[in-house]
């Protein structure tokens, strides 16, 4: 009988509490025995799709009769639309259908009640859609609609909105606050403090560039609406059309088979998805909505620029107290990530004040993009520690020590499920030679060339929770589809869905496929959060040991031998002195399919579940140019149990060179003037290439199962590697020169502005 | 000859077989694989010739589809990733080309999306050098962006690749 249980998750790195439903018992812990697959390198079960252009993304999905949408965008950042004319627009021979505020019906979006607003908030903001036979008629036609613009006042740069000055966009101001929180006392820690460092630090806005841009195709079918969705969440583009659309659950479907990246910024309903159903609903064709790379770096996502105050006290070699204060830039955002996260609970620091503000400007709105505010805030935090280390003489490893060991999260109290931080540190430390380290940097490999070694410290959530079910059919010929409603949006979730599967059930991994990404499957949560497999593995395992003992039972019957003397192994069964293929069993009771049912059960709500991990990075600086080459990263991570030690490797490194990008090259601009995306393209916005590859990257894990989080021992690794590598990377380079970066990205105008400063001090 | 500047028939060869469409003088070779030929392994991520998710192989050359013309290829061999499988019937891995091989055991990918363009900048690249460096393979997938991270794996992939096929 299911029954209602209290279960407690984290989620981006706020914690909450939720009801759920389970049935049956949770499955014990694997135990220690050897695998046939987890623990084991295995190659993508999806990999010949992929690398033969064969895998289809929404993108791929041309039906026949299909209508092409294109979107027209407020060029201004603050307008009133008076009237729009369509006119000439609807003249244009293949224009089929036009869409805006005066004749779209209400579709409800992020709290608003049309996707069209009467004031468009940024220059991006959607005014109209058209859709055509073709896209270059659907784009010509845009340039043929007529809109009245009334021009607002505008404000798009966090600290000038900040200010005085600038235009209140909402009622109750531009900034508000969104999460604090504080423990002892700081100020008399200051006050008795043989070291205080008070520092300012920034961070630009980094936008997603998924490869795959946003997008949706729709169908109708009078009925029911189908929807094609590059997502990260199927059912959370259900929930979104639902709300907007007004239909049941029943007749809607949201399919995502292939993705082509997220990054976090596809978390649910876009307004392309609603403008394409709304013409599929209309017109009764197929419809495709998919935006150029242009919008989607005006208007699909992007992580918050923030300002960031930090002050930290020092006493007999211990930290005594921080307290940190960030703004960040939401655009148009309705909610904010949280920078001051990990410094609430990294270290056992005792007094300790938080506050976090969102600031509300005419951009784009931000979306989650991989640890969303961990990312900015780890950078500000582990700058802030190794200033205060050389304040205090210390060495900033030493001190990190010193408050990395508590087993009870210092925020809420709560013990860890379990914890290996110190062991990211000696392994860490001992990978990149930290002994070699001197106050002053070491020499380069030309006299204009410093080098030096700096390190930073990640916590993280990733333990995940229910709800996530799944099921596992097993077929007459003995091979078996696992069924869950997740996505792989290229970590590989099919693949060690499957090597779960295959290791519980007993058969081979090439005998298991893994079916996900509709919403006609068993409910599974966002691929977002690094809970995927912390979610879904768990409930994938107790549908295999569902199936399993169901196969034995037929077995039993079949061979006449009682079912506690039979095993399944490699796809046999076997009992004494005899193996049978299950095939051959299932082949004789007619056509049957097993179905193995499995749902996660819920968290220990008395244990936080968190993954640890340090990175260490080597450099070298040009102080001629302000070049900084990274020579090596040293990545540990602390996430329980490996399952698949290939892929989890390729997600580290994909993880480090995305936050090369961020502690070096990417950052948006926005035009104060006319609050236009300058650089909103693959040209002039600077993702790493391959020549940005640090020259050594190395992958090491604690891997050992954390017994108290689920029946599998694992936690997520899709957001750790990219929290700590900007602050490893800006710590090193002040080891280096001296020089105080306290602006990410590190640009070679930041580098030789903060050399010119310790120049000037030296 | 003047053709255009409505839709205009030309014929090209892609993956051995000889096509005919019929396209308007500015559509891509890009969107002419795609739409008209269903051909939709190669990607559409910048449509300015900044990422190479697009790229084929035009007469032995690695090109940016979307920064060709498909009237520039008329009378021309193009090769897309489609192309370099020998036999899709065949179970699992069988009939892909070594490249494809290689990046599957190298793990270079993981989203995928960029994954046909930099196979076949490495196919081409490996017809002109049949044993790169790791530094051969950099160069040649230097403009082939990959969000996921995955470049060291892929120039695993291209180096390993290399050696397989002597």
């Amino acid at each position: 009988m299911p029954r209602v249980v209290k279960s407690r998750e984290e989620f981006e790195g706020e914690v909450y509490e939720s009801l759920v439903l389970v049935e049956g018992s949770d499955l014990p812990q694997l135990d220690g025995a050897e695998h046939t697959q987890i623990a084991h390198a295995r190659r993508r079960i999806d990999g010949t799709q992929r690398v033969s252009g064969h895998a289809r993304y929404t993108q791929d999905i041309y039906l026949p009769g299909m209508l092409f949408v294109r979107v027209l965008r407020s060029p201004y950042p603050r307008a009133r639309v008076r009237r729009i004319d369509t006119k000439k627009a609807e003249a244009l021979p293949g224009v089929r259908g036009v869409l805006h505020r005066f004749n779209a019906p209400k579709a409800a979006f992020r709290g608003e009640d049309t996707i069209f607003r009467e004031e468009v908030r940024f220059v991006g903001d959607e005014v109209a859609a058209i859709a055509a036979d073709d896209e270059d008629t659907a784009a010509e036609a845009l340039r043929l609609v007529e809109v009245d613009y009334e021009l607002l006042p505008h404000v798009v740069d966090l600290e000038e909105a900040i200010g005085d000055m600038a235009p209140p966009l909402e009622t109750d101001g531009n900034v508000a606050e969104s999460a604090t929180h504080k423990r002892g006392d700081v100020r008399k820690a200051i006050r008795d403090a043989d070291a205080v460092i008070d520092a300012t630090y920034r961070t630009s806005t980094q936008l997603h560039n998924s490869l795959e841009t946003h997008g949706a195709v729709a169908t109708w079918d009078g009925e029911r609406l189908t929807v094609y969705e590059s997502t990260q969440h199927v059912f959370g583009v259900r929930q979104g059309l639902r709300t907007a659309l007004g239909l049941p659950f029943s007749k809607i479907r949201v399919i995502c088979d292939y993705m082509g990246g997220g990054f976090g910024s596809k978390g649910g309903v876009g307004k392309y998805s609603i403008v394409a159903s709304l013409f599929a609903m209309r017109l009764g064709r197929p419809i495709r909505c998919i935006l150029t790379r242009d919008e989607e770096n005006l208007a699909a996502g992007n992580r918050s620029a923030t300002l960031q105050q930090l002050r930290l006290a020092g006493k007999d070699g211990r930290i005594t107290a921080i307290e940190h204060t960030s703004w960040a830039n939401a655009g148009q955002g309705k909610w904010v990530a949280n920078p001051t996260g990990p410094t609430n609970t990294i270290y056992d620091v005792p007094n300790l004040t938080s506050k976090s503000y969102k600031v509300i400007t005419n951009a784009g709105a931000l979306s989650a993009f991989r640890a969303p505010g961990y990312v900015e805030g780890t950078f500000a935090l582990e700058s802030a520690v190794d200033e205060l280390a050389i304040k205090m003489g210390v060495d900033p490893l030493a001190l990190r020590r010193k408050h990395a060991g508590s087993p009870k999260d210092p925020m809420g109290g709560k013990r860890y499920s379990d914890k290996h931080l110190l062991e990211c540190y000696r392994i860490g430390a001992k990978e990149i030679g930290w002994e070699r380290r001197r106050s002053g940097g070491l020499r380069g490999s030309a006299l204009y060339r410093r080098r030096g070694i700096g390190m930073a410290t990640q916590i993280w959530g990733g333990g995940g929770g229910p709800p996530a079910y799944a099921t596992v059919h097993v077929n007459p010929d003995g091979t078996a589809v696992v069924t869950a409603g997740t996505q792989d949006i290229g970590t590989g979730t099919r693949t060690v869905l499957a090597q779960v599967c295959a290791d519980e059930l007993g058969v081979d991994l090439a005998d298991v496929d893994v079916r996900i990404g509709d919403t006609e499957t068993p409910y599974g949560p966002i691929s977002a959060g690094s809970i995927t497999l912390a979610s879904v593995g768990p409930a994938v395992r107790i549908a295999a040991r569902d199936a399993k003992e169901q196969l034995l039972g037929a077995a039993a019957g079949v061979l006449e031998t009682p079912k506690a003397e039979l095993r399944l192994e490699a796809g046999m069964i076997v009992s004494k002195g005899a193996r049978t293929r299950l095939g051959e069993i299932l082949g004789k009771v007619d056509n049957n399919t097993v179905i193995g049912k499995g749902g996660r059960h819920p968290n220990d709500p008395d244990l936080s579940q968190r993954t640890f991990g340090a990175h260490f990075a080597e450099v070298e600086v040009d102080v001629r140019t302000g070049e900084i080459s990274v020579e090596h990263v040293v990545a540990v991570h602390d996430i329980g149990r490996i399952v698949n030690p290939l892929t989890a490797r390729s997600q580290v490194e994909g993880g480090v060179l995305q936050a090369v990008g961020f502690a070096l090259t990417e950052e948006r601009f926005l035009d104060r003037a006319t609050g236009r995306v300058m650089n909103g393209n693959l040209e002039n916005y600077k993702v790493p290439t391959v020549r940005d590859v640090p020259a050594k990257i190395t992958v090491k894990f604690v891997d050992r199962p954390d017994r108290r989080a689920n029946n599998l021992g694992v936690k997520g690794l899709g957001e750790p590697p990219i929290i700590p590598t900007a602050g490893a990377i800006a710590n090193a380079v002040a080891n280096a020169t001296g020089a105080r970066v306290r602006h990410a990205p590190l640009t070679r105008a930041r580098v030789l502005e903060a050399l010119a400063v310790a120049g000037a001090r030296a | 000859m003047l053709r255009g500047p409505g839709a205009i028939d030309l014929g090209l060869t892609v993956n051995g077989e000889a096509v005919r469409v019929h396209v308007p003088p500015r559509r891509t070779l890009l969107d002419t694989l795609r739409q008209s030929l269903g051909l939709t392994g190669s990607k559409r991520v910048c449509d300015e010739g900044t990422c190479g998710a697009c790229t084929v192989i035009v007469d032995d050359r690695p090109v940016y589809a979307c920064m060709t013309l498909a009237i520039a290829c008329e009378g021309k061999h193009v090769e897309t990733i489609e192309g370099l499988t020998k036999d899709a019937s065949g179970e699992g891995e069988r009939g892909l080309h070594p490249v494809q091989r290689a990046f599957i055991d190298a793990d270079a990918f993981q989203c995928g999306f960029c994954t046909p363009g930099q196979i076949m900048s490495i196919v081409a690249l490996l017809r002109a050098t049949p044993s790169p460096t790791e530094d051969d393979v950099r160069r040649a997938v230097a403009g082939n962006l990959c969000r996921c991270g995955a470049y060291p794996n892929i120039v695993a992939a291209g180096v390993n690749a290399g050696r397989r096929k002597k």
